[in-house]
């Protein structure tokens, strides 16, 4: 059943070390680096006190979490409260790829027939990739704790480093077994990735929801118990011990479904197709919206219900507002705004960096399907290269406005629901709608990408962490302005605080509308893939 | 009145040189067979010719357009069955086949389902559950329940069960009795034999030959079947004879056709008491060029 795990094992860590390696480093590298720059902007406790009344309220406690060391923050405590989660989020979708690229994926493809045609056992496969992710996730959790030892910030301790290195090893481990229990359920490579970032999502919001309202749903998650481990403060093992746990048991369950089912069979059976095409598609445009139906759905739901929640939290914002005489006089320098009215520039930007991943998806479907030589009897018929970029970019742009509205709906819904005091559904929609251009502009240097360097169309994903990163991060890390310009959203007014620039905004899409011209040219004149 | 024609057709990958100087013509109704191993430049030939590709310098025409620049137009009078057909997973069989004609402008419903029931395919199914042939399958109904004038057909068998094989090759005459044009290329010489009026070799990205079959075969060997009442001796020194080989009570070996002559006299003086002769196979005419090639780098390395 097993034979032959081993060989398995050392092709696969070789097959993936630079992916492995890449992942790792990143991960690693952007920890110490924030604990660095963490330990350089905040060296007194009165710096690090300010810090904490901007994390403290309940906006800031669903998207980073919260903290039980808030009454002595240390950088330790300030490091971990900043980035287990969002590092955890990381480890979790480096788990989710790797692993439904070596497990569903091949099969898919057909690699796995010739290996299990081998004396190879039918479990093999399966145990190699559980291996390979076990032996990254321990050398990231080394590779932390040696290094945030080595930098002997202040506030670390061994103790809460080695938590701290162990739970996101572990919440790798969880994520390496819930994707492999899904790719025994769905017979194909995305419904494996779609299901396991479906449950990703899901389990973020519930301890989000559950950190903000009920600490029940927080215990429901994987990642709220990670954060309950809080490193450096209370150092807690038991809930780092209780995922370990779960992710062996979801493992247990992976194996015995791989042991009972036909190959390249899955439980989720496909349902059959039509015998013709409906009316609606009839073109490259329908054609794209077609291929996307189901992720588009799903991401609609999953937008509806991230404004929602952001929403909801409006109502615990004020209250805790009203609630809080220091905060009052802070805010009373800046008369006429709420702390409602201030947070909703920072929502809205969280949504329209969510609303852009499915816009880009789209526009990369065209180079995409183009690689895997699927556009082929396309390009034979009497459609002009002009007209399937065009038309790409018109799905990507119509899914990104309707993806960032629809959730600036659901959040003025829901926020406007719990509010005392609610806000105009204009003033939403309005600080939703100024960020279109800086969308548009992710997707124009998408489509420079396409149409120049095909082969690095990939890197766009790179600029989007770096356009939220600048921006989220931007104050924490004290980045000096030019470096923050270079992210379109800095060009965003948050609405309704600051004013409406049109300059800059027409600028924006104006910038948008060269590059993506800039990108067509390319496209029209340079050999196709495939 | 040539629908496609190619000159000093020439392709650059960075230095590697893919295709050199091709000419191609294919003629108003006639079914041009285009043959050559893996990697000769057959491929890429097609996607220049389908403009995917831009040659890096010459011509290459197809309804008097230039397939780079007037793609779309020439498309909409043209069909295309690649080597290798990928379809999209998430669709149904029949839903590919319906989108790809609607995109080419017209869908014919009653063709369209009457390919389907000729090929036998399922199109309920999704297209990630179809095999190989079978999404050569939906991609030959396509192009078959079309109204295109010109096919062009990448080894479009090469998934295919010896049965569709055979509806293939009826769809491809039924082609050639309306007077279309298709483009065939393929390595499997018996189809091309059985379908083809003309015929390019392509070798290393050049085209080494081309010209009717018949012509082509005029210029080579016969093969001859003989049993004599004396035993036949010394054969292989005549010239022009090649290949001797004893079968039971029969000689069989291979004459250059202009030397037929004088090897008939010869042999009528033994008492031929049975004679067969066949065309060259196409095989043949294949392998010598390419034994030739070889030969010639075996000397070429050599020296």
């Amino acid at each position: 059943m097993f034979q032959q795990t081993g060989t398995l094992l050392r092709f696969l860590l070789r097959l993936d070390r630079i992916k492995l390696g890449t992942w790792l480093a990143i991960l690693i590298v952007s920890s110490l680096l924030t604990l660095q720059s963490l330990s350089d902007l905040y060296p007194e406790q009165a710096d690090r006190d300010a810090m904490i009344e901007t994390m403290q309220n309940p906006v800031m406690i669903a998207i980073a979490g919260k903290s039980e060391g808030l009454d002595h923050y240390g950088i330790g405590t300030m490091f971990a409260h900043q980035m287990i989660l969002f590092t955890a989020l990381a480890v979790g979708i480096m788990a989710i790829l790797l692993t439904a690229r070596r497990t569903r994926g091949e099969e898919e493809d057909g690699q796995l027939e010739l290996l299990r045609s081998m004396p190879t056992g039918r479990q093999s496969q399966l145990a190699a990739v559980s291996l390979a992710m076990l032996i990254a996730f321990v050398l990231l959790a080394l590779g932390l704790v040696f290094g945030i030892e080595a930098m002997q910030a202040q506030g670390t301790s061994l103790a809460g480093s080695l938590l701290y290195g162990a739970a996101l090893g572990v919440i790798g481990l969880f994520f390496t077994g819930l994707t492999a229990c899904f790719a025994q359920l769905s017979s194909t490579s995305r419904g494996t990735i779609g299901l396991s970032f479906g449950a990703l999502i899901f389990f973020y919001l519930l301890r989000a929801i559950g950190d903000v309202s009920n600490e029940t749903l927080t215990w429901l998650s994987p990642f709220g118990w990670i954060e309950m481990s809080q490193p450096y403060v209370v150092n807690r093992w038991q809930p780092v011990l209780l995922t370990f746990g779960v992710a062996l048991l979801l493992h247990v369950a992976a194996f015995l479904l791989n042991e009972k089912r036909d190959f390249a069979s899955g439980y989720l059976k496909a349902k059959p197709g039509k015998t013709h095409a409906g009316k609606l598609l009839s073109g490259p445009f329908s054609l794209l919206f077609r291929l996307q139906r189901t992720s588009l759905i799903a991401w609609t739901a999953g937008m509806v219900l991230l404004g929602a929640m952001y929403g909801s939290v409006l109502g615990d914002l004020e209250k805790y507002f009203q609630d809080n005489e220091m905060l009052q006089q802070i805010l009373a320098a800046q008369p006429g705004f709420s702390l409602v009215d201030q947070s909703i520039g920072m929502l809205m930007f969280m949504l329209a960096i969510f609303a852009s991943i499915p816009a880009l998806m789209a526009l990369l479907k065209l180079q995409g399907e183009e690689k895997k030589a699927r556009l082929d009897l396309v390009y034979s018929l009497p459609q002009s290269r002009l007209r399937l970029m065009l038309d790409a970019w018109a799905a990507a742009v119509m899914i990104g406005t309707v993806m960032l509205l629809i959730a600036a709906l659901g959040l003025a819904a829901a926020g406007n629901a719990v509010l005392d005091d609610p806000v105009g559904y204009a003033v939403f929609m309005k600080a939703a709608a100024v960020y279109l251009p800086a969308i548009w502009t992710l997707l124009g240097i998408a489509g420079l990408l396409i149409g120049i360097l095909p082969k690095w169309s990939g890197l766009i994903w790179a600029y989007v962490a770096y356009a939220f990163i600048a921006v989220y991060m931007g104050d924490l890390l004290k980045m000096p302005g030019w470096l923050r310009k270079l992210s379109p959203f800095e060009f965003v007014p948050q609405i309704p605080v600051e004013k409406l620039h049109w300059g800059e905004l027409s600028f924006l899409a104006l910038f948008a509308l060269i590059v993506f011209a800039a990108g067509l040219a390319g496209y029209r004149r340079r050999d196709l893939q495939g | 009145m040539p629908v496609l024609e190619t000159s000093k057709l020439t392709k650059k990958f960075g230095k590697f040189s893919a295709l050199e100087a091709v000419e191609l013509q294919v003629n108003e109704g006639e079914i041009y067979g285009f043959i050559g191993p893996n990697g000769a430049g057959k491929s890429t030939t097609i996607r220049i010719l389908l403009g995917m590709l831009r040659a890096t310098s010459g011509k290459a025409e197809i309804f008097g357009m230039d397939v780079w620049k007037e793609a779309v137009d020439i498309h909409k009078r043209l069909a295309y069955v690649p080597g290798d057909v990928n379809l999209w997973p998430n669709l149904s069989g029949g839903e590919a086949i319906d989108l790809l004609l609607k995109m080419r402008g017209s869908l014919n419903r009653q063709k369209r389902n009457e390919m389907v029931e000729r090929f036998g395919l399922d199109p309920k199914k999704k297209c990630r559950t179809y095999s190989k042939g079978n999404r050569q399958k939906v991609a030959l109904i396509a192009a078959f329940a079309s109204d295109a004038e010109l096919f062009i057909l990448d080894e479009p068998t090469s998934g295919l069960d010896p049965l569709m094989e055979r509806i293939f090759q009826d769809c491809v005459w039924e082609l050639k009795e309306q007077g279309k044009s298709v483009l065939l290329s393929s390595h499997i010489l018996s189809e091309v034999e059985r379908l083809c009026d003309t015929v390019g070799i392509i070798r290393e990205g050049r085209l080494i030959e081309s010209g009717s079959l018949k012509d082509m075969r005029h210029l080579t060997r016969t093969q001859l079947l003989v049993e004599t009442k004396k035993p036949l001796i010394q054969l292989s020194q005549i010239s022009g004879i090649h290949n001797v080989e004893q079968k039971e009570d029969a000689t069989v070996f291979q004459v250059d056709s202009d030397r037929l002559d004088q090897v008939m006299i010869h042999l009528s003086g033994f008492g031929i008491t049975r004679l067969e002769s066949t065309p060259p196979a196409l095989e043949d005419l294949f392998m010598r060029h390419y034994e030739h090639a070889n030969d010639a780098r075996v000397a070429g390395g050599a020296g």
